[in-house]
């Protein structure tokens, strides 16, 4: 079928070689060829991961800065593209925002950083979104700003409620981080950028390091028993029970961040003063509620409803659709997230998810699935 | 009984005057960690090539196709309670129906063991 040819087109993260030597069965994602599932297997990967602590190459993801005279330009210039509050920011401190279309829809959803370099801000964006995005911001930063891409660097994810313990070992100061933090470390002689976040809604940490030094760490942090490579199909199931956003999926450019029940993204001087793209529609979804909403779905029964399923309320009338859904290890069921009319989404509310043509019974329920078990000191 | 298998990956093998059918070891291998399966009510009938159950995994869902025609005559509900069994014994305890079937010479033209290992292989 030629598809070993085709492989070869797709881009290499660094840790490439080392997810083959472990067995890694490799598919293509965002251009890239990435690990699915290693031996374990999906489910016992997400449970290890919630056991003890999975290890993941997220190096596919996009690792650039916006560079400014001073932190206060840096910010502004973000804060333009952005509904989250850069000013504000402190050194060594990450947040969680959306890059907006003019129209109040997300372009992509990214981490921004400060680190102590006066008048530059580390931004880490999606894989499948990144050459979109780097487009996206050249464009639109004003003058006196600028992107720089760090396409080799490589970034590595510890998650998992063994993370903290794990990395302690290479890394002391790595223990005191709490959730959302950012630290220079060196980890064997080799220099990282840490920061205390994830995406599975466990404890842990993103590590960025220099492309050729990242096998070198992969293979330090998975010579420990408790650590287990986990690829990007338990990352996904992981994502999911914790009650996050796939972007493409469960926030698009058409989904705004309040419809997407993502308010935290927006800083809370941003949601009076505005100045940020399709602010006029987010202010307005702020002060009289959105039209529909994305919530957490419970079906009653084993069939998992996936992404694409519409919802009906129980008199039948189609209310929304599933963005994401599947089984969850850790819930021990199905599991599912998608958006209904306003009107239907308070917690508890019965619904019904249409599943190969039949009505299967399920009910808005409250994210996460499974807790966050965030470090915060 | 020799065991035989549709290009879709489901097997049938003869069990005195039944036919008991499943999903290949091959094709449990190949979903991952089986976490639902639908089966049909004991008396439904079906048309070779019609869908029949619902396999899903962590992955996806498929559907299992009719690989004969025939009446149901027997689900195992234990693979509904405890889907893992499906990769656990695929060709054996994890069988998902056992048909009465109305035209046996369909079987014929299903491809043997050694014909479906090639087959495994090169799809």
């Amino acid at each position: 079928m030629g598809t070993k040819n085709l492989s070869d087109t797709r881009k290499k993260t660094p840790l490439h070689a080392l997810h083959q030597s472990l067995g890694a069965k490799m598919v293509p994602f965002a251009g890239y060829d990435m690990p699915v599932q290693y031996p374990l297997g999906v489910l016992k990967e997400h449970l290890h991961t919630r056991d003890k602590a999975g290890l993941f190459d997220v190096s596919h993801m996009g690792q650039a800065a916006i560079i400014a005279d001073n932190h206060e330009a840096a910010a502004a210039a973000l804060e333009t593209l952005v509904p989250g509050e850069m000013q504000k920011l402190g050194v060594w401190r990450q947040r969680y925002t959306v890059l907006l279309n003019d129209d109040g829809g997300i372009i992509d959803d990214l981490m921004v950083s400060r680190p102590d370099v006066n008048g530059r801000l580390n931004i880490v964006v999606n894989a499948a979104c990144k050459n979109k995005d780097y487009a996206h911001i050249e464009a639109r930063l004003p003058d006196g700003a600028r992107l720089e891409r760090f396409d080799d660097r490589g970034l590595i994810a510890l998650q998992g409620p063994k993370a903290a313990e794990v990395f302690a070992k290479h890394a002391p100061a790595a223990a005191e981080m709490k959730f959302m933090a950012v630290a220079p470390l060196t980890i064997a002689g080799i220099d990282v950028v840490v920061s205390r976040s994830g995406y599975t809604g466990e404890d842990g940490y993103e590590i960025s390091v220099a492309g050729e030094n990242t096998e070198k760490l992969a293979t330090l942090l998975l010579g420990d028993p408790d650590v287990a490579a986990i690829g990007l199909g338990a990352r996904d199931s992981l994502r999911l029970e914790a009650g996050l956003c796939l972007y493409g999926h469960d926030i698009t450019s058409e989904t705004s961040p309040v419809e997407g029940n993502i308010r935290f993204a927006i800083g809370k001087r941003r949601r009076e003063e505005g100045g940020f793209p399709g602010a006029a529609r987010i202010q307005k979804e702020i002060a009289e509620g959105p039209s529909r909403l994305r919530v957490g779905l419970k079906p009653e029964g084993r069939a998992p409803a996936r992404e694409g399923a519409d919802i009906q309320s129980v008199d039948g009338k189609t209310i929304g659709v599933v963005t994401s859904g599947g089984f969850g290890p850790t819930v021990g069921g199905p599991i599912a997230m998608g958006y209904v009319a306003a009107e239907n989404a308070t917690t508890g509310t019965d619904v019904q998810l249409i599943v190969r043509g039949k009505a299967l019974p399920a009910r808005v329920i409250d994210m996460p699935f499974a807790p966050h078990r965030y470090y915060r000191g | 009984m020799s065991v035989k298998y549709t290009n879709d990956h489901e097997y049938v093998r003869q069990d005195g005057d039944v036919y008991v059918i499943g999903i290949s070891a091959h094709a449990a291998e190949q979903l991952g960690d089986v976490v639902f399966v639908e089966l049909p009510v004991v008396g439904k009938t079906f048309s070779q090539g019609d869908d029949m159950a619902v396999v899903e995994s962590v992955k996806a869902a498929s559907d299992v196709y009719a690989p004969i025609s025939g009446e149901v005559v027997e689900v195992n509900s234990a693979i509904v309670d405890e889907p893992a069994k499906v990769n656990e014994d695929a060709m054996g305890e994890a069988w998902f129906v056992k048909i009465k079937a109305s035209n046996a010479a369909e079987i014929d033209k299903l491809m043997d063991e050694a014909a479906y290992k090639k087959f495994a292989e090169n799809s």
